[in-house]
């Protein structure tokens, strides 16, 4: 599926080099997920993937399904299958979220060569999964996450992943800023999304997610690379004695 | 040769290829309309208000332009349709001019009418000081076509007018006077080119309680070449809102000059702006006066400048003294879709009053790379995200317009449009 090798990563407008090598392999319908303290490139990994511009690859490749992403622009490898769900997401004043939502699904059914839905189908399959994420009719109403609290946004993250049916999905702490409730709500709906063609890369601080979303693989990632991948039992570690004893074993 | 010297010389030259009109009930405000354009002369760019304008276009006396084909904006709605082409009231393309509770006459008519003869450039007069404003004087002293309306009621239909252009040198000057009678209410909608140039006054005079609707659509011409002038009077408890939406066009100067001296009215000026390219100009020029008290006024203009275009917004709150209470609030933004498209803007507030509340406020950026983003990573080819992020920039005036089918059918407009900016 996801396939990351030896990925180097600098900042385009400074000399700063954030991504020093990371290696990432993850299977299809396989759950990977990556702790690593704040700073350590997380976020930047997910922003490289997805294609935002600022950032240089100097070494290195990415690909889904044997296709070089890096090459692609951003909106071609969400039609490649690729999603990602922003750490922080971002409010657009004047784009109604139902606006937001049809073209987007429509923009990715046509790059791939499939009909576009009417908007009556539209309609009756975004009202039902907005349902089960408990977002509410007024929400889809609104500008994108304008006004939308912390856990409003995050959720409408996963309504947007549930619409695309991506086959990569990377959750960049969509954990972080929810209640209890909704962890379980938002871990629910990507539960319901797995299945043995879709893989997930949930990058999270807190072991709680991962109760809920059970991760086959998990990686910890400091200072650009990856310092060691394990077993679920490696989430509890962190969990338990921080990132010291992890950090003094690479130094 | 000295200022006072080219400003006379060029209206020597402009006026010569102008006839006078015939001595009617407009007389009187045509002499005193030359005579103040005598005083004053054309303006040129040394003008405190046109620095940012070259208004030779407007003033030189031939004019250069491009027959245009425009389909009209507010063809689905139901509204007494008049048209005017090339200037001229064409009564054979224009619905039965009879409308309850509204009296429609022509300019042209040249019978005695007594209420427009205390308004007919009275308004525009009176909106010419302390600012001249040559260009009005000249359209009042010169005007032979128009449309006089005066509203008694609650009108049961818009009142649309239409401008086609078949010549590709007319040279249009147009009056409208408009006359809202107490508690009366009109929608006047206003599209299409009126020639190669124009120039084009309305004057409106809202008593109490009356309520004036204005919509304007302006394109999407490329060689569109004109002035406009509101001037409004508005009494209590009135309401004035005025919306344009312009798109195209080398020199579009939209002037409106609002007088408020009832207390409790509300009035709006509104536009939204497309320009593409290096020869577009757009310029709003706002002057709006508090002479009462307790009354709120709004200037809202979003422009959307790309490939060099040029947007242009000088606006004006004066709150003289004793207009307490006083709610003035402008807003003028742009979106600069690169780095050769420019906007100019001449926020002003005069406010001799103590108890106001006034503010004003001006930006100017590059599309929200961040949101751009968001939108790609969701799927959104570039150029549509582009354009959806521009629509709902745009479309944020669109708010001032009330009526819900005349506001979606300018949104229908401001789409087409900026579908063939994009292309
Ligand atoms: N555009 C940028 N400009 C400057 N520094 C940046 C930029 N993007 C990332 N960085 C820096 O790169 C490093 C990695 O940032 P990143 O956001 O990827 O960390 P993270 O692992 O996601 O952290 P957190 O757990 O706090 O979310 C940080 O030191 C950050 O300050
Ligand atoms: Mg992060």
């Amino acid at each position: 599926m996801l396939e990351i090798k030896n990925l180097h990563v600098k900042l385009e407008e400074e000399d700063k080099v954030i991504l020093k090598g990371v290696d990432l392999k993850i299977g299809p319908g396989e759950v990977h997920a990556i702790m690593g303290p704040n700073g350590s490139g997380k976020s930047t990994l997910s922003y490289v993937l997805a294609g935002r511009d600022g950032y240089e690859v100097t070494d290195g490749s990415a690909t889904l399904d044997d296709e070089e992403l890096l090459e692609m622009e951003p909106e071609e490898r969400a039609a490649a299958g690729l999603f990602l769900a922003f750490q922080y997401p971002v409010e657009i004043p004047g784009v109604g979220n139902m606006t937001f939502l049809r073209t987007a699904v429509n923009a990715q059914r046509k790059a791939r060569g499939e009909e576009e839905l009417s908007a009556g189908d539209f309609l009756k399959v975004v009202r039902e999964k907005a349902k089960t994420l408990k977002i509410d009719a007024d929400m889809l109403k609104r500008p994108v996450n304008v006004g939308f609290s912390g856990g409003e946004k995050k959720r409408n993250e996963i309504l947007q992943m549930a619409m695309l049916e991506p086959k990569m999905c990377i959750l960049d702490e969509t954990d972080s800023g929810l209640d209890v409730d909704a962890m379980k709500l938002v871990a629910e709906g990507v539960n319901a999304l797995r299945s043995a063609g879709r893989s997930f890369l949930v990058i999270t601080h807190y072991q709680r997610l991962l109760d809920h979303i059970k991760p086959d693989v998990v990686h910890i990632m400091s200072n650009g690379r990856i310092i060691k991948t394990g077993g679920p039992d490696l989430a509890l570690e962190v969990e338990n004695n921080g990132y010291a004893d992890l950090l003094d074993g690479v130094q | 040769m000295a200022l006072a010297q080219v400003k006379q010389d060029a209206l020597t030259a402009r006026l010569q290829g102008l006839s006078a009109p015939a001595k009617g009930w407009t007389a009187a405000a045509r002499a005193s309309a030359s005579d103040r354009l005598a005083a004053q002369g054309l303006p040129t760019r040394r003008d405190e208000y046109w620095r940012y304008s070259d208004p030779a276009q407007l003033t030189k006396p031939e004019v250069s332009g491009a027959a245009t084909d425009l389909a009209p904006s507010f063809a689905a709605l139901d509204a007494v349709k008049l048209v005017f082409t090339d200037g001229v009231f064409d009564a054979s393309a224009s619905d039965d001019p009879a409308l309850a509770g509204v009296e429609l006459l022509s300019l042209a008519g040249q019978a005695d009418i007594h209420w427009a003869q205390g308004l007919y450039g009275q308004l525009e007069t009176r909106g010419s000081s302390p600012v001249e404003r040559p260009l009005a004087a000249l359209n009042t002293a010169y005007a032979t076509e128009g449309v006089l309306i005066r509203v008694t009621g609650q009108a049961a239909k818009p009142v649309s007018l239409i401008y086609t252009q078949k010549s590709a040198s007319s040279d249009v000057i147009l009056h409208h006077v408009v006359k809202l009678e107490e508690g009366a209410e009109i929608t006047l909608l206003e599209s299409g080119t009126p020639g190669a140039r124009f120039n084009t006054v309305l004057e409106v005079d809202v008593a109490s309680n009356a309520r004036f609707h204005h919509i304007r659509t302006q394109g999407p011409d490329a060689d569109r070449r004109g002035v406009t002038h509101i001037f409004a009077h508005i009494a209590d408890n009135a309401l004035f809102k005025s919306f344009t939406l312009t798109a195209g066009g080398r020199l579009t100067r939209n002037e409106a000059i609002l007088e408020i001296t009832g207390d409790d009215s509300v009035a709006h000026v509104a536009g939204t702006v497309l320009g593409d390219g290096k020869d577009f100009l757009q310029d709003d020029t706002i002057f709006i006066t508090h002479a009462s008290e307790r009354c709120e006024s709004r200037q809202v203009f979003r422009k959307v400048l790309k490939n060099g275009a040029t947007g242009v917004f000088q606006g004006k709150i004066l709150v003289k003294q004793g207009a307490q209470k006083t709610d003035g609030y402008q807003m003028s933004q742009s979106l600069l879709l690169d780095e050769d498209a420019q906007f100019l803007a001449k926020p002003e507030l005069e406010i001799y009053a103590d108890d106001v509340k006034c503010s004003h406020g001006s930006t100017s950026g590059a599309i929200d790379e961040t949101a751009l983003f968001y939108l790609q990573s969701r799927g959104v080819p570039k150029r549509t995200a582009q354009a959806l992020l521009v629509l709902a920039f745009l479309a944020g005036t669109l708010e001032e317009i009330e009526d819900e089918a005349i506001a979606a059918e300018v949104h229908a407009r401001l789409e087409d449009w900026l579908h063939g900016l994009d292309g």
